[in-house]
């Protein structure tokens, strides 16, 4: 069993073996279950994933009311051919904010460590993959790389608003799918744990302070933001940029910011945006 | 470890909008629903820290009845359970306390039905995952994950060997445990979880045995 990012690049490395390999074996190792077995699941993962990225871009609106409809926007925007940066990563865009506007709507989604921050993995990959050309089979392997940095991530921070703020949410998100991106586009290990540790770092400090105590403003945009800062990571350590903070102390960085964190700011909504006119009016509204 | 599989990590399936404050919950009432057996009469429903200040936005209101009601967490269902437990005959009730919990996502449930009454305390640590804090007044450490038993008994020697040996003789081997009093030589709570599901007659052997008050099992 690996305990943290040093360790499983090293069983990786050692074995010569893919991220997700490794795992895949602790997951079979840890539940008895096949290889098979596990793999299936996570494919029904991955269908879940799919479905909720194409159904926001239909329109969607959020159980409150307060949001919904941008992914659609996004979309068609893509479609108008317009934009000023690569389809991909507009695509990961609205996949992320599709995701997230299903979630408000009471839809489903997989979260991915958590629900609030359940579009940035998805919508990496998914964009990834198009660019790659890559089957679903394969794609949907490295759910298991990203799975691999979050359990740690997980078991030396962690993943809740209300614990450790926004960094440990879409900052989690974003620095799993930032590793996955790496392998999927034929990275190293040691590249994939770089560009956890740099899209990890670009989030420190993220308060969690949504409007009303809804997963809706900033959370949809901010999955989207996640999205991009994991490609943007993914691509620095394919060209071979390296953080200089050592992995898993980017890590217990965030631990430790989280920590200090006030609770006003752990998913209280009682300062920050949802202490905002704004946020006091749509409280109010809401609640 | 907090977090033991990847599909707590990559997972749950859920219904939005939270996994902390929504799938979370749902975990935290069906765990209590498992605990009581039954379905109650009265709910309560207490809500500390974070759940206390944004549950309706989180609608961990609907998530936790959900969950008494059985409900998994990606069951359609949820956003109107509330409905369907007035349906039911289930009287419902949610208090915003302004105690500081130590974990900031805590609630405290009591059920009852006729003279039979449970209350257990859950945190929900984020990402759906949840841990039973207490039960019925005594700290517990319960996952959710595994086969578990809950053995109140008299608190003398020679009990929890008992207990331990029968499930040895049974081939379960326990993953962990946890022994839990009030006060000296009054009740104790031993807390078993186990790799195998324990059966119903091994369930009946136990609460035959002597110094065993009552046996609450948590098979998956």
């Amino acid at each position: 069993m690996f305990k943290n990012v040093q360790e499983l690049v090293q069983q990786a490395e050692s074995q010569k073996k893919k991220l997700y390999e490794i795992m895949i074996d602790q997951e079979t190792e840890l539940t008895e279950r096949s290889r098979k077995e596990v793999i299936s699941a996570m494919d029904r993962q991955f269908q879940v994933m799919k479905s909720s990225a194409m159904k926001g871009i239909e329109g969607v609106t959020s159980y409150s009311g307060m949001t919904g409809g941008d992914a659609k926007k996004v979309d068609e925007y893509i479609r108008n051919g317009k934009y000023l940066t690569d389809p991909i990563l507009l695509k990961a865009v609205s996949y992320a904010i599709s995701i997230n506007e299903v979630n408000a709507s009471m839809g489903l989604i997989c979260a991915s460590p958590t629900a609030g921050s359940s579009g940035v993995l998805p919508a990496v990959v998914l964009a990834v993959q198009e660019k790659l050309g890559m089957d679903d089979e394969q794609a949907m392997l490295h759910l298991f790389t990203a799975g691999a940095f979050g359990f740690v991530i997980a078991n030396n921070a962690f993943i809740s608003g209300a614990a450790g703020g926004c960094q440990a949410e879409i900052g989690s998100a974003s620095a799993m799918a930032a590793a996955a991106a790496v392998e999927m586009a034929g990275g190293t290990p040691n590249q994939a744990a770089h560009a956890m540790a740099m899209a990890l770092k670009n989030m420190l400090g993220l308060t969690c302070d949504p409007l009303a105590g809804l997963v809706e403003v900033p959370c949809i945009k901010r999955n989207a933001a996640g999205a991009s800062n994991a490609i943007m990571a993914a691509e620095m350590a394919l060209a071979g940029v390296e953080s200089k903070v050592p992995w898993d102390e980017v890590i217990s960085s965030m631990y430790n910011i989280g920590l200090l964190m006030p609770v006003t700011l752990r998913e209280t909504s009682l300062a920050g945006l949802a202490a905002t006119e704004t946020g006091k009016m749509w409280k109010e509204k809401l609640l | 470890m907090k977090y033991r599989s990847v599909f707590d990590i990559i997972g749950p399936v859920m219904v939005g909008p939270s996994s902390s404050h929504t799938a979370g919950p749902v975990r935290i009432g069906q765990i209590a629903r498992r605990l009581f057996d039954a379905q109650p009469e009265k709910v309560v429903v207490r809500l500390y820290g974070s759940f206390a200040e944004t549950y309706k936005g989180h609608a961990s209101d609907v998530a936790v009845i959900g969950g008494i009601l059985n409900y998994e967490t990606d069951d359609p269902r949820i956003p109107e359970s509330l409905v369907t437990a007035m349906d039911l005959g289930i009287d419902v009730t949610f208090l915003k306390e302004e105690a500081i919990p130590e974990h900031p996502n805590t609630m405290k449930i009591s059920m009852t039905k006729g003279d039979d009454k449970l209350d257990i305390a859950a945190i929900s640590i984020g990402g759906g995952v949840v841990r039973i804090t207490e039960l019925n007044g005594f700290p517990l450490k319960l996952s959710g994950e595994n086969p578990a038993i809950l053995v109140f008994h008299k608190d003398v020697y020679g009990v929890i060997a008992g207990v331990a040996s029968n499930l040895a003789m049974n081939k379960i081997n326990i993953s962990g445990m946890n022994v839990s009093r009030i006060e000296k030589g009054d009740v104790a709570l031993m807390t078993i979880e186990t790799d195998q599901p324990v059966s119903h007659n091994l369930i009946n052997a136990i609460t035959k045995m002597e110094n065993i008050i009552r046996v609450i099992t948590l098979n998956e």
